[in-house]
């Protein structure tokens, strides 16, 4: 099946005075539709930034998308123009955000707002534009959507706020919606609803979500497949299961140890010493070395590449290169026969 | 002191906010705490539970004495805290230490590490002696795990969990016996939240500290805490042991939380029951009356509504406010996965 979206090495810098930070430095992978795609990592792992980076929501400079494709409906979104991307954003791929106060234009009444993406790409009258606000609000689960969509943000609550964002996100029907840590602010119980309802539109509207986050027990709960980040870069992508289970690189063996159950209950946590690198650094080695339990000497020196392994499985380190050049050539060796 | 006398007790505490609603309307109160009562054994690591807005910082706050309650006591070491001398209430201050949610607003910009650690020795006029001075500084940097390089460096050259570190090493510096700790690593990652979850059980047991733990996470708190209540809307509603509160919850609103806790295993996850929760949480201005619950409540009987119930002893050593859970069939934890 062909997928959605396709996002094959992308590399985002942005330029200070004299120094470059490479946030995003090298994420490819394949979302298909109806399908979630977690993108894991800690702060400042670019895991963001690549989100603002497919939507071309970067403002240029300081930002620049070094090099990489990102493919949607066979077309490069990073070769449209200003014209074509704005027919795309909003309507083909939609985002909502972690902060749902500050991405809500506060004077404005929450039907306006959803309204406002219906009138712009679907070229409707504001009448009909506002009716399918109201649907689109009941449909979210606010209560007696026709009065509330009267009401200004600040009246609605966290939760509700969140509920209008996918309003809004849903009103041209997306084929992809990426959404960037959507529940990081909210209570656990409204966490729990707002989960529910993103997995049922996922259902009706066959979108395919891409999700952004920090929080492994979401990422659990929702995805199909992960890619982990570390320092600007994918180090690990796996099917969900298949990543819990067994988890190859390093970093995500550390990450998974590293969070406190509860179901189990552990005399201790086995943390992952340090800290993440600088990102204005130049590393000529592997960015998680110093705090790599397994490093070897090669690791210092050398930037390990993508291994490719079993089950389209993919990891950032040495350790993997055996195993992959060991189904190179059983490949290869199938192939010829 | 024998052993068995508990360090802090709390009794029928109230914070009432007066406000205004609206510009000339009329007054009401916001209960943010509301009749809360509790005791705390030395060395016991005491988990305070709740949503956001349920009044688990607003009590913190009270035990600290930042702020007058409307109603209740508070004693630590068996002296009411709210009625004693000013000079007495600034050594209660060396017992009674914190530790706040956000590392990057609880530290002052301008002052270097070692100023800050120092601060308390001045306001305490402990430590005079500069020699003896600087062995405790390198102490606690030692057992914080701050490097003695760092000492003149100012917080904002510090990641988020190094300054964590700084203000662990800040509040443990006068020796307190009690910590309370608002929300200690929920604005830190998962990877330094761990460390300084396992350096908070290492201090623990080196000091023999008891600490009051505010948190909105369960499974934060069941790594750290051994007793736990929950509160919801100004009030506890249940509690327990960690094990009897994870494997048998008595009310409602416990077992609706701990199924909202997402679980890092797919296989949990793919198998287990939702208790969903319809919703938001109510306005403390105005509660629902009865059980502040039932709304939300899917045991919720007629009496709810007009009935707020008391917290009973459900099972021995195991409190909750809800006459009706207590009494349906097996409803733990482990029954929400299928098998």
């Amino acid at each position: 099946m062909e997928p959605v979206l396709s996002v094959r090495g992308l590399r985002t810098c942005f330029y200070g005075d004299n120094h470059e930070v490479r946030a995003v430095d090298g994420i490819s992978y394949d979302l298909h539709a109806g399908k979630t795609l977690a993108v894991v990592g800690e702060s400042g792992s670019g895991k963001s930034v690549h989100a603002l980076s497919i939507l071309r929501l970067l403002p240029e400079p300081p930002a620049k998308i070094v090099s990489g494709e990102i493919i949607f409906a066979g077309r490069d979104l990073l070769k449209l123009g200003r014209q074509d991307m704005r027919a795309i954003r909003g309507n083909r791929i939609a985002m909502i955000f972690q902060e749902p106060m500050s991405s809500l234009n506060p004077v404005l009444k929450v039907g306006e707002q959803i309204a406002e993406a219906i009138i712009l790409h679907q070229k409707a009258s504001p009448q009909a534009a506002w009716a399918k606000a109201v649907d689109l609000l009941k449909k979210v689960g606010i209560p007696h959507a026709s009065e509330r969509s009267n009401d200004f943000p600040h009246q609605f609550s966290g939760g509700m706020r969140q509920r209008a964002m996918i309003a809004i996100a849903l009103s041209c029907e997306p084929d992809v919606l990426i959404a960037d840590e959507p529940t990081t602010a909210l209570d656990v119980t409204i966490q729990a609803q707002i989960l529910e309802l993103m997995k049922d539109l996922q259902k009706e509207y066959k979108m395919a979500i891409v999700l952004i986050t920090h929080n492994i027990g979401v990422v659990a709960e929702m995805a199909d497949d992960i890619a982990v980040m570390y320092a600007g870069r994918q180090v690990e992508a796996a099917g969900v299961s298949a990543l819990f289970k067994d988890p190859q690189h390093p970093y995500t063996r550390g990450l998974l140890n590293s969070i406190p159950s509860i179901y189990a209950c552990k005399e201790r946590l086995e943390a992952i010493p340090g800290t993440p690198p600088e990102l204005t650094r130049e590393f000529p080695g592997c960015p998680f070395v110093p705090r790599c339990p397994v490093a070897m000497e090669r690791c210092q020196t050398q930037d390990p590449p993508q291994f490719h392994l079993a089950n389209g499985r993919m990891s950032n380190c040495w350790h993997q290169e055996a195993q992959s050049q060991e189904r190179r050539h059983r490949y290869k060796a199938a192939t010829e026969s | 002191m024998s052993a068995t006398e508990p360090l802090l007790e709390v009794r029928g505490l109230k914070k009432h906010f007066l406000v205004r609603k609206g510009l000339f309307g009329e007054k009401g109160a916001v209960k943010a705490v509301d009749g809360v009562s509790f005791s705390v054994m030395p060395q016991e690591s005491f988990a305070v539970v709740g949503e956001s807005g349920c009044g688990k910082t607003t009590l913190g706050r009270l035990i600290l004495a930042l702020e007058k309650p409307t109603e209740g006591e508070v004693f630590f070491e068996g002296k009411n805290i709210y009625d004693i001398r000013r000079s007495e209430l600034r050594s209660l201050r060396r017992d009674i230490q914190v530790i706040f949610q956000d590392p990057f607003s609880s530290l002052n910009p301008r002052m270097t590490v070692e100023q800050i650690i120092t601060e308390p020795f001045i306001i305490h006029g402990v430590y005079k002696d500069q020699a003896e001075r600087k062995n405790r500084i390198k102490e606690l940097l030692d057992c914080c795990g701050i490097s003695q390089n760092h000492l003149s460096r100012h917080p904002h050259e510090f990641s988020g969990g190094q300054r964590q570190r700084v203000g662990i090493a800040r509040a443990l510096a006068l020796n307190p016996k009690l910590i309370i700790a608002d929300e200690p690593v929920s604005a830190l990652d998962v990877s330094i939240q761990a460390q300084i979850l396992n350096l908070l059980k290492d201090l623990q047991k080196e000091f023999r500290l008891t600490y009051i733990f505010i948190s909105h996470d369960f499974s934060v708190v069941r790594h750290l805490c051994n007793r736990i209540a929950v509160m919801y809307l100004g009030k506890i509603v249940e509690l327990a042991g960690s094990e009897a509160l994870f494997n048998d919850p008595q009310h409602p609103y416990t077992e609706a939380l701990l199924s909202a806790v997402p679980v890092p295993d797919p296989d949990i996850e793919k198998r287990r029951k939702r208790v969903l929760l319809s919703g938001d949480v109510p306005s403390p201005l105005n509660p629902p009356s009865g059980c502040h619950f039932h709304p939300r409540c899917r045991y919720a009987l007629e009496s709810c509504k007009t009935l707020p119930p008391a917290l009973t002893e459900a099972k021995p050593a195991h409190w909750a406010a809800c006459p009706v859970l207590p009494f349906k069939e097996k409803h733990s934890l482990a029954a929400l996965i299928e098998q």
